[in-house]
């Protein structure tokens, strides 16, 4: 049977589901437009996902380890204001690479932040970001600055430039994909390999399941989840000056506001709030998804105002099946 | 911490205490900063205005921490709320038409977005009750619909063009006292008769200090996290027909940077987000330090995003304060885990 060949529980998981949703999306939306299924749309759809999916991962680590984190925007929005205003400031042809590492590592400076009260002062994880978010943000309109800058670094132009392939379809249009798809690459098989093949990757799978349980068989705590702050403010910092160079622009007031779709994304794809559960693959499916409906959705005929509507129904659809279905479970089992 | 009614403790105890000196010190350095501005009696009357709306939302976002629970989508609610009160003025009422018409057309409008108040509350609650959602998810997810609907509703753009009566109640004094203010006294004293007077209450308090112990001794706890959002639902609404009023029209995303503060007030005013612990004058008493800080800093000329930033370092300050004391500060070695 074909089932036997399935992994275990694979009808029932938020992957499948997803996947079956996003199939469903593309399905009608060729139906309705012949020309969405065309190397235009994913181009666009490969082009819009790199930002939000290289947050989308850092979203899920927190989540995988049971906290959640809303201030990553803010987060990336300041290490890509401030690399580049450094850049500017110090020298304005400083290479690409290095303008790279300046924002990774203001965000992990700012990550740290966020790992200090969590795992040392143990404040829960919401309340802690909701707070941080509104500082990082305040702190860089105050103190860093509130200029949009569009006269960037030329190295970051040149970055934004690169592209892996780039064409003409028979159609006409025009499609390309550029080199900050790599990042999303990077990002993905290294998050990977920490989560499946580190003990580092297991000790946050296992806080997430229960923080006594790990306390008792060893785990240091309050080392890895300060590591997992600092982990997904590097990857915002990134996320930011990708978003910045792509964007051609450092502007101060973009990114924040993203945050829920984001962790929408993440949910979707199977991660859950109690922590312990999530995979890349369903965060990436989540990404797609979300993607999809902010960007595509008027192609299925429901208009764009109805965009919030709609990723919230996903939110509610997507974490409550499996809520549903654990609570029903726990109560049979007594 | 160690939650749980104070009973029978001297005044300086009670953990209120520190607010109220939070409260008066701050009142008393912004007068000390801003002496003739922010004594003036004008300061005074449009303090009074200003915070009822946001002090409203807090107590949603109390009652709502008091389960151990919390309701990310108060502005949403509110929002949404004070977009269906306004279409049902701006097509049913006529500006020209006279003030007994245009009564009758803004209390069918209060109701209706009372009415929406809990109907969305009953919502959360059933998600977070019958499905098992956490409620920072259901609230979340929630919240982006209400607003979503209120942007399908208006297009996005702002509802206005009211009768005069609509203003009367954001804007008015009774007896000398403004409206909003009266509101928001009968909510806080409401809410506190709830929480200390009743047995509803007592089943809230037990459920937040422990869940399992209030499901042993027989408690309904499904149709108690109903109520609970179901009031916050009503409260959100309150708050957003104040908002409407005062800003004479609606709009999906008015009072944005209110769900913040409403967070902030309640943890402030020492409400235990873990649940179980929470007391309505410390809720006020925390309005209105926010209060007195806020239109302090606008004395001095302090730019909204300075004060985002404050309100930000103050969140976290208050609560390592709250959760370890102020020793916790000194040595995170002696951290008592929640």
């Amino acid at each position: 049977m074909l089932t036997g060949l399935l992994p275990k529980g694979f009808l029932t998981r938020n992957e499948t589901l997803v996947a079956g949703v996003i199939l469903a999306f593309c399905v009608l939306a060729t139906l309705s437009d012949p020309l969405f299924f065309t190397v235009t749309t994913v181009s666009d759809l490969l082009r819009a996902s790199i930002v939000i999916g290289i947050l989308a991962i850092g979203a899920m680590v927190v989540l995988i380890s049971g906290g959640i984190d809303v201030s990553f925007t803010a987060v990336a929005v300041f290490a890509m204001y401030l690399a580049t205003r450094i850049a500017l400031g110090v020298w304005p042809d400083m290479p690409w690479p290095m303008i790279f590492a300046l924002a990774m590592v203001a965000g992990a400076g700012l990550g740290a932040i966020n790992g200090l009260f969590i795992a040392f002062f143990k404040l829960p994880t919401l309340i802690v970001t909701l707070g941080t978010l509104s500082v990082f943000r305040g702190f860089l309109l105050t103190f860093v600055g509130s200029q949009r800058i569009s006269d960037l670094p030329p190295e970051m132009r040149d970055f934004s430039r690169g592209v892996l392939a780039r064409g003409t379809t028979e159609a006409g249009n025009f499609y390309s994909i550029p080199w900050s798809i790599l990042a999303l690459v990077a990002v993905i098989v290294l998050t990977w390999f920490m989560l499946k093949k580190t003990m580092l990757g297991r000790s946050i799978y296992a806080i997430g399941g229960s923080q006594e349980s790990a306390r008792r068989i060893g785990i240091n705590v309050q080392w890895t989840q300060f590591f997992i702050y600092v982990y997904v403010g590097a990857l915002a910092g990134l996320a930011g000056i990708i978003h910045g160079s792509v964007g051609r622009m450092a502007d101060p007031f973009s990114l924040v506001g993203l945050e829920l779709s984001v962790i929408a994304a993440v949910v979707l794809g199977g991660a859950r709030l109690i922590g312990g559960y999530g995979t890349i693959t369903g965060t990436l499916l989540g990404v797609v998804l979300i993607v999809l409906v902010q960007t595509n959705l008027i192609v299925i005929g429901i208009p764009t105002i109805w965009q919030s509507v709609t990723i919230g129904m996903l939110i509610l659809l997507g974490t409550g099946v499996p809520a549903y279905r654990a609570k029903r479970a726990a109560a049979r089992a007594g | 911490m160690s939650g749980g009614p104070h009973r029978a403790q001297g005044f300086t105890e009670a953990p209120e205490f520190k607010l109220l000196i939070i409260a008066v010190a701050v009142f008393a350095l912004m007068a000390v900063l801003a002496p003739e501005r922010f004594l003036s009696a004008q300061n005074m009357t449009s303090m009074a205005f200003q915070f009822p709306e946001f002090a409203i939302l807090a107590l949603a976002m109390t009652i709502t921490m008091m389960t151990g629970g919390i309701d990310l989508s108060v502005v949403g609610v509110a929002n949404f709320s004070a977009v269906t009160g306004a279409l049902i003025l701006t097509t049913f009422a006529d500006p020209g038409m006279g003030t007994g018409g245009s009564l009758m057309w803004l209390s069918v409008a209060l109701l209706a977005s009372l009415a929406i108040g809990a109907a969305c509350g009953l919502i959360n609650g059933t998600l977070v009750a019958h499905f098992g959602l956490p409620p920072i998810l259901a609230t979340l997810g929630s919240g982006l619909v209400f607003t979503g609907f209120a942007i399908a509703m208006t297009g996005g753009s702002a509802v206005m063009g009211f009768p005069d009566v609509v203003a009367w109640l954001g804007n008015e004094q009774l007896f000398g006292v403004p409206v909003p203010l009266i509101l928001f006294v009968i909510l806080a004293v409401l809410l506190h008769i709830l929480l200390t007077r009743t047995a509803f209450g007592l089943r809230v308090t037990m459920y937040g200090a422990n869940p399992l112990a209030a499901l042993y001794a027989a408690v309904d706890i499904n149709r108690m996290i109903l109520k609970v959002y179901v009031i916050a639902g009503m409260f959100s609404s309150v708050a957003g027909m104040v908002i409407m009023s005062r800003a004479n029209s609606a709009k999906a995303d008015y009072g944005s940077s209110y769900l913040l503060l409403a967070v902030l007030i309640a943890v402030l005013g020492g409400v235990n987000p873990y649940g179980g612990y929470g007391r309505v004058i410390g809720v006020i008493l925390a309005v209105l330090s926010m209060q007195f800080l806020s239109s302090g800093l606008n004395m001095l000329q302090v730019s909204n995003f300075a004060r985002e930033l404050i309100w930000g370092v103050l969140l976290i300050f208050v609560m390592i304060i709250n959760t370890h004391g102020i020793p916790g500060l000194k040595s995170l070695k002696a951290s008592p885990s929640k």
